[in-house]
C-alpha cells in the first residue's frame, strides 16, 4: 500500500507526500503517537490534500500516513436496527468514556451474535448482485442477505448454508462465476457510500401515500413512500418536532434518523424516547426499527459530510430487501456548510455565499437517491427522503435552499408569523406544495385508498383557506365593518380548517398522531361546517360563533377517536350548527 | 521561561496584524509559543513554513524577535481553588491572589458522546415569569439573550446567577467594559457568592483576538467542576458577537474567504463546539450538568445577521428583553422568546397546567397586540379587543415585569386569576379538565 509523511497542516486540510499511487476519495491514516486518524484525499495537485475526520492538534509535518486502497465504505449485515453510528459508522455505545477521543474506531456489527438463517434460493440457482439468499430475522423484519453488490455479472450458486444459526462472517453461500471461479459470501458486505445501489429492474413515480399521521402533511399536501421532501424553515419554527413527529408515527419499515450538525440534546431525545415509545403500527418499540447516524454540531465537520451519505447508503441497502425507508436528514444545510468549510480550506473560487460552486449538483445527485423501485425478483422497496434545511436568516433565497428546491418534490415551508402565533405545526398551507397530488398514479391511488371525492375535497379546503387569507387582509385594510358580515364568515370557515384540521398538538398524547381514518373523518367534518349557510346580524356574532364551534373541535382532536368523550363533543358541535343555521 | 532544551527561533518571515510567520521544525499543529514573550498560537504549517497567530496583536513584534514553542496547546490548571476567583484571557489570575495548584488540561477538549449525556429534565428556576413560565431553562441547556446594545443584558443575567440554584458559576466576559465587569463583581462580592464563582474576563482594554480563549477557558473549569465534582454549573458567556468578531478579525488576516456578512465559513461549527459544551450527565457519570446563558447583541434588533442566526440554530431557543410601554418596565418578550427544552419540565418538573395555561396567556396578550393594532389604525374595538387590552396589562405587570420574583405555582395562580378576571372559560381555548380544575369564580 501506498505511504506517504504529513507536509503541511492548516486545520483539519493535510498535506501529504506520498511515494505511490492514490486515487480521489481513498481513505488513509495519520499516525499521531499511538492514535491513527482517519481521513479521505480530497485534492491531489502533485502533493496529496486529505481532509481529517478529527482533530487535527499536535499533527507535525513528518508524521507517517499509510493509505488504505479504498474510499470511505459502510459495514451493511444484520444488527444495524437499533444502533446509534457516528457518520464514519462507529457505534457510539461501544466507544469508552464520556468524550470521544479521537482515533478511536471500533467494528459497527455484532461479530459474535448467532442470526438464524433461512434460505430462500437453492443450489444451482444463477443470481445477481442483491439477489435474496436467504434472510434471518432482525428486530422482526427479514432481514435479506444478499449476493454482495459489488458483484458483478451472473453467479451459480454451488452450495448454500442450511437453515441453522451463523454469525456474520460464517460463510453462508459459494458462488460460482462465468470463468469457473468460486466466490464465499458471508452475512456481511461493504459498500462505497458515496456511489448509489443500484442493483433494482425499474424506478417508477412514487404514487403510494406515505401515512405520517400529521394532518398538514397527509391531508394537504401528502408524502410519497420513495418521494422526496424538505422542510426548510428559520430556527425556532419547529422543523424538528416535525420531523419527530413524522419519524415516530410514519408508516415505514425502517426509520433512518441522520442528524447532521444538529443539537446534541435533539439527539439525545430521540436515544431517550424511541426505546420507550411504540410504533403505531406494530406496536413494538421504536428503536427496533430505527438507526440513529449521529454527527452532531460539535463532532467534527468533515464526518457530517460522511454521514449523509452513510445514513442513504444504509437505507439502500434495507431497500435492496423490499423493505420501505424513511430517511430523515436534519440539516442538509450543515452538511452545505461542511461542505463550504473544505472548499473554504482548498482556497477553491467560491459561488453565492462563499459556497462551492457545485452546490445544487451535490444536493440534486443525493436527492436522487431516494425512490420507489421494482427490484429484480418483482418485490417493491422505497427510500422516502425528508430532509430539512436551515436557511441563513429564514431567507429562501439562499443557495441550499433554492439547490433543494430544484429537486425535492414536496415542500413544507415554516413560516415564523405562524410560529410566533403558535400555530403549530408551522406549515404555510398555501406556499407549501405536493407535487405527487398532480400525479395522476398518485390520484388514482388515493381514490381506491379514501375514495374518489378526497382529492376534490382537499382542494376545495385550499381554496377556502386561500380566500381566508385574501379577506383577512381586506379586513386589516378596510376594517372589521368595512366589509360585509359574510366576508366574516368565509374567514372564520378558514380558521375552523387552520385550528381544527391544520394545526395539531404534537405534545398531546392523542392528537400527535392522527391516522388516515381520523383524518378522513375530520376533514368530512369541517367540510361540512364550511359548506353549510349561517345567519349572523353582525361581525361580532360571527367569531364568537366559531370560536366556540373551533373549541368543540379541538375538544374533539384532544379526545380518543369516537369514544364517549367524543362523541359528546360531537353531539355538543352538531346542537351549536343548527342553531345558527340559516333556513334555506 | 524558557527551557534550556527549548530552542530559541529569532528570524520572522512575516508579520500581519495579527499573525507572524517564521521557519522551525518539529512544531505541532495548535501548539502554544511565546513571541518576544507575547503568547502565541500555530494556526498554520506549510513545510517548515510555521505560521503564529499572537493573541495580543503585533504591534511592536521586531523581524528578530525571540520565538519558543512551548510544546502544549493552551491549557488551564484546575483544582477546587478556582472558585472565587478571577482570571485573564489565559487563566492568569488578575485579583492580585495566588497562582492556581491543580490538573494542567487542554482547553478545547474532546466532545461528550451524544449517547453518554442524559435528556436535560432539572427545572432551573429564575423567578422570572418571561422564563419559569412561558420559557423554563433546564440544566445542560444553552440559551442566548439576543439584545440591544442598550437594553440592561448584564443586569438580568447577574440576577438570573444569584436567584438560580447553581454549584459554581463560570462568567466568561468578552469584550466587557470595566464598569460592567465591576458591576458583575460588586453584585457578587455583595451577595456574597463569590466563593461558588470563577470568571474569566477580558475587558475592552485587552486585545480582541484574545477573546477567543475566553469561552474554552470557562467551559474547560465548567467541565472540571461538572465531571469531576458532579456540580450543577452555570456558565455565562457575554458578548458571543465580540467573540464571533475576533473570529472574523482572525480569518481575514489569514485570507480566508469570506461567507455572509464578512464571518469566517465555519461560524457555524466555530460556535456550535462552545455551545455544544452544555451537557446534562446521568447519574453513572455523577450527574453532572453544564448550563450556558449567553449574550448575543444585534445590531438594530437585525436576528437575520449571520452571528444571531447561526447561533439561534444552535442554540436551544432564545430570549429577547423588551420595554413594555404600558407599565414601563423591561419585560422577557412572550413572542419572540423560546426555550426549546421547556416541555422537558413544564407541566412534568411543574404543575399539570402549565403549557396550556403558558400558551393560552400568550395567545391571548397576542390578541391584545391585535387590538392595540386596530386601535393605532383609527378602528373601533370590540369588547373582546377592550377585555384583551385590560389582560395584556395586568399580564405585563402582575407576571412578566422582571422585577417579579414568585415561583411558578403562583405563576400559574395569577394567570387563572387574570383569566377569570376578563374571560369567559370558552374564550381561553383551555382542555375542559384543566378549567373544572383551575378555573376561579372570583
Amino acid at each position: 500500500m501506498t505511504t506517504g509523511k504529513v507536509k503541511g497542516v492548516i486545520s483539519n486540510l493535510v498535506m501529504v507526500g506520498v511515494d505511490g499511487p492514490v486515487s480521489q476519495n481513498e481513505i488513509c491514516y495519520i499516525t499521531l503517537g499511538e492514535k491513527r486518524l482517519m481521513a479521505e484525499v480530497i485534492k491531489i495537485v502533485g502533493d496529496v490534500y486529505v481532509q481529517v475526520f478529527e482533530s487535527t492538534r499536535g499533527l507535525k509535518v513528518g508524521n507517517t500516513v499509510e493509505f488504505t486502497g479504498h474510499m470511505l465504505e459502510v459495514t451493511l449485515g444484520p444488527g444495524l436496527l437499533s444502533r446509534n453510528y457516528d457518520g464514519l459508522q462507529n457505534d457510539l455505545d461501544k466507544l469508552h468514556g464520556v468524550f470521544l477521543q479521537r482515533g478511536e474506531y471500533n467494528y459497527p456489527l455484532d461479530e459474535e451474535r448467532l442470526w438464524h438463517f433461512k434460505p430462500l434460493a437453492k443450489t444451482g440457482d444463477k443470481v445477481e448482485a442483491a439477489a435474496w439468499l436467504g434472510e434471518v430475522d432482525e428486530n422482526h423484519q427479514p432481514h435479506k442477505i444478499m449476493v454482495p453488490f459489488v458483484m458483478d455479472g451472473v453467479y451459480t450458486i454451488k452450495s448454500l448454508a442450511k437453515e441453522g444459526d451463523y454469525k456474520i462472517h460464517d460463510t453462508i453461500a459459494v458462488l460460482t462465476d462465468a470463468d469457473g471461479q468460486d466466490h464465499d459470501v458471508t452475512m456481511v458486505q461493504k459498500w462505497p457510500v458515496k456511489k448509489a445501489i443500484t442493483a433494482y429492474k425499474e424506478k417508477p413515480r412514487p404514487f403510494k401515500l406515505l401515512e405520517t399521521g400529521v394532518r398538514t402533511i397527509d391531508t394537504a399536501n401528502p408524502l410519497c413512500e420513495g418521494g422526496t421532501g424538505f422542510i426548510p424553515g428559520p430556527f425556532g419554527t419547529g422543523k424538528t418536532v416535525l420531523q419527530h413527529a413524522i419519524s415516530k408515527q410514519a408508516e415505514a419499515d425502517i426509520v433512518i434518523i441522520a442528524a447532521c450538525g444538529e443539537r446534541a440534546n435533539e439527539v439525545v431525545e430521540t436515544f431517550t424516547e424511541f426505546p420507550e415509545l411504540e410504533d403505531p403500527h406494530t406496536g413494538r418499540k421504536l428503536m427496533e426499527r430505527t438507526i440513529i447516524i449521529a454527527n452532531t454540531s460539535n463532532m467534527p465537520v468533515a464526518s457530517r459530510e460522511a454521514s449523509v451519505y452513510t445514513s442513504m447508503t444504509i437505507a439502500e441497502y434495507y431497500r435492496s430487501m423490499g423493505l420501505r425507508v424513511l430517511l430523515m436528514a436534519d440539516s442538509t444545510s450543515r452538511w452545505a456548510q461542511a461542505l463550504r468549510e473544505m472548499s473554504n480550506r482548498l482556497e477553491e473560487l467560491p459561488g453565492q455565499d462563499a459556497f462551492p460552486m457545485d452546490l445544487s449538483a451535490i444536493i440534486g445527485a443525493f436527492y436522487a437517491r431516494a425512490g420507489y423501485v421494482y427490484l429484480n425478483n418483482g418485490a417493491t422497496g422505497s427510500v422516502t427522503f425528508l430532509g430539512t434545511v436551515s436557511p441563513a436568516g429564514g431567507n429562501l433565497k439562499e443557495p441550499v435552499t433554492e439547490g433543494t428546491k430544484k429537486v425535492a418534490r414536496c415542500f413544507y415551508a415554516l413560516e415564523q408569523a405562524r410560529a410566533d402565533r403558535k400555530r403549530y405545526p408551522a406549515v404555510n398551507p398555501i406556499d407549501s406544495y405536493s407535487k405527487y397530488i398532480e400525479y395522476p398514479e398518485f390520484e388514482q391511488y388515493i381514490a381506491k385508498r379514501i375514495n374518489p371525492e378526497w382529492t376534490a375535497k382537499v382542494n376545495d379546503m385550499k381554496t377556502l383557506l386561500q380566500r381566508g387569507k385574501e379577506i383577512q387582509e381586506q379586513i386589516n385594510i378596510l376594517g372589521d365593518d368595512g366589509v360585509p358580515v359574510d366576508y366574516h364568515v368565509t374567514f372564520w370557515k378558514s380558521e375552523v380548517i387552520d385550528f381544527v384540521i391544520l394545526q395539531q398538538d404534537a405534545f398531546d398524547k392523542i392528537d400527535a398522531v392522527c391516522p388516515l381514518e381520523r383524518q378522513q373523518y375530520m376533514l368530512d367534518l369541517v367540510m361540512d361546517i364550511c359548506r353549510r349557510n349561517y345567519d349572523f346580524d353582525q361581525f361580532v356574532d360571527v367569531s364568537e360563533y366559531f370560536k366556540r364551534v373551533i373549541n368543540v373541535c379541538k375538544q374533539m382532536n384532544y379526545s380518543e377517536f369516537q369514544s364517549a368523550d367524543f362523541d359528546k363533543y360531537k353531539a355538543l358541535l352538531d346542537e351549536l350548527l343548527t342553531k345558527n343555521q340559516k333556513a334555506s | 521561561m524558557a527551557k534550556a532544551f527549548q530552542k530559541i527561533y529569532t528570524q520572522i518571515t512575516s508579520i500581519t496584524k495579527a499573525t507572524c510567520s517564521l521557519k522551525a521544525d518539529g512544531v505541532g499543529n495548535d501548539e502554544l509559543a511565546t513571541v518576544n514573550g507575547k503568547l502565541a498560537q500555530v494556526v498554520k504549517i506549510i513545510g517548515n513554513n510555521v505560521t503564529l497567530q499572537v493573541y495580543e496583536g503585533t504591534e511592536g513584534i521586531p523581524t528578530n524577535a525571540e520565538v519558543v514553542f512551548l510544546g502544549k496547546a493552551p491549557s488551564l490548571k484546575v483544582s477546587d481553588q478556582l472558585a472565587g476567583r478571577f482570571f485573564n484571557a489565559y487563566g492568569n489570575p488578575i485579583d492580585g491572589g495566588p497562582e492556581i495548584e491543580g490538573k494542567e488540561v487542554e482547553i478545547g477538549g474532546p466532545s461528550v458522546n451524544p449517547v453518554r449525556r442524559k435528556q436535560p429534565s432539572e427545572l432551573i428556576a429564575t423567578g422570572i415569569a418571561g422564563i419559569d413560565l412561558n420559557n423554563t431553562l433546564v440544566s445542560g441547556q444553552k440559551i442566548p439573550f439576543f439584545a440591544d446594545p442598550d437594553q440592561p443584558y448584564n443586569q438580568v443575567m447577574a440576577n438570573v446567577a444569584l436567584r438560580a440554584e447553581a454549584d459554581k458559576i463560570i462568567l466568561g466576559a468578552m469584550g466587557m467594559t470595566n464598569d460592567d465587569y465591576l458591576y458583575f463583581k460588586n453584585v457578587f462580592q455583595n451577595a456574597g457568592v463569590l466563593d461558588r464563582i470563577v470568571s474569566f474576563v477580558n475587558t475592552t482594554e485587552n486585545p480582541p483576538v484574545e477573546r477567543l480563549l475566553i469561552p474554552d477557558m470557562a467551559l474547560t473549569a465548567a467541565e472540571y467542576f461538572a465531571v469531576e465534582k458532579h456540580e450543577k454549573v452555570l456558565v455565562l458567556l457575554t458578548d458571543m458577537t465580540l467573540y464571533a468578531d475576533a473570529l472574523a478579525i482572525v480569518s481575514n488576516r489569514m485570507d480566508q474567504i469570506p461567507s455572509k456578512d464578512s464571518m469566517p465559513g465555519s461560524l457555524y461549527s466555530d460556535l456550535a463546539k462552545i455551545y455544544e459544551k452544555a451537557v446534562q450527565f446521568p447519574e453513572e457519570a455523577g450527574g453532572g450538568s453544564i448550563t450556558i446563558i449567553a449574550v448575543t447583541t444585534l445590531s438594530g434588533g437585525d436576528i437575520t445577521h449571520a452571528i444571531p442566526d447561526n447561533t439561534g440554530y444552535i442554540t436551544e431557543g432564545q430570549l429577547y428583553l423588551r420595554r413594555d410601554s404600558d407599565i414601563g418596565k423591561v419585560i422577557v418578550d412572550p413572542f419572540r422568546s423560546l426555550s426549546r427544552l421547556k416541555q422537558l419540565v413544564a407541566g412534568k418538573k411543574t404543575r399539570e397546567d402549565h403549557p396550556q395555561v403558558m400558551n393560552a396567556a400568550v395567545r391571548l396578550y397576542a390578541d391584545a397586540a391585535n387590538a392595540k393594532t386596530k386601535l393605532e389604525n383609527g378602528f373601533d374595538l370590540t369588547d373582546y379587543d377592550n377585555r384583551c387590552l385590560a389582560f395584556a396589562k395586568d399580564y405585563s405587570e402582575k407576571i412578566l415585569a422582571i422585577d417579579v420574583n414568585i415561583n411558578t405555582t403562583q405563576m400559574l395562580d395569577i394567570a387563572w386569576q387574570l383569566f377569570a378576571k376578563h374571560f369567559k372559560p370558552e374564550e381561553v381555548n383551555i382542555k375542559q379538565a384543566l378549567v373544572d380544575t383551575y378555573w376561579h369564580n372570583n
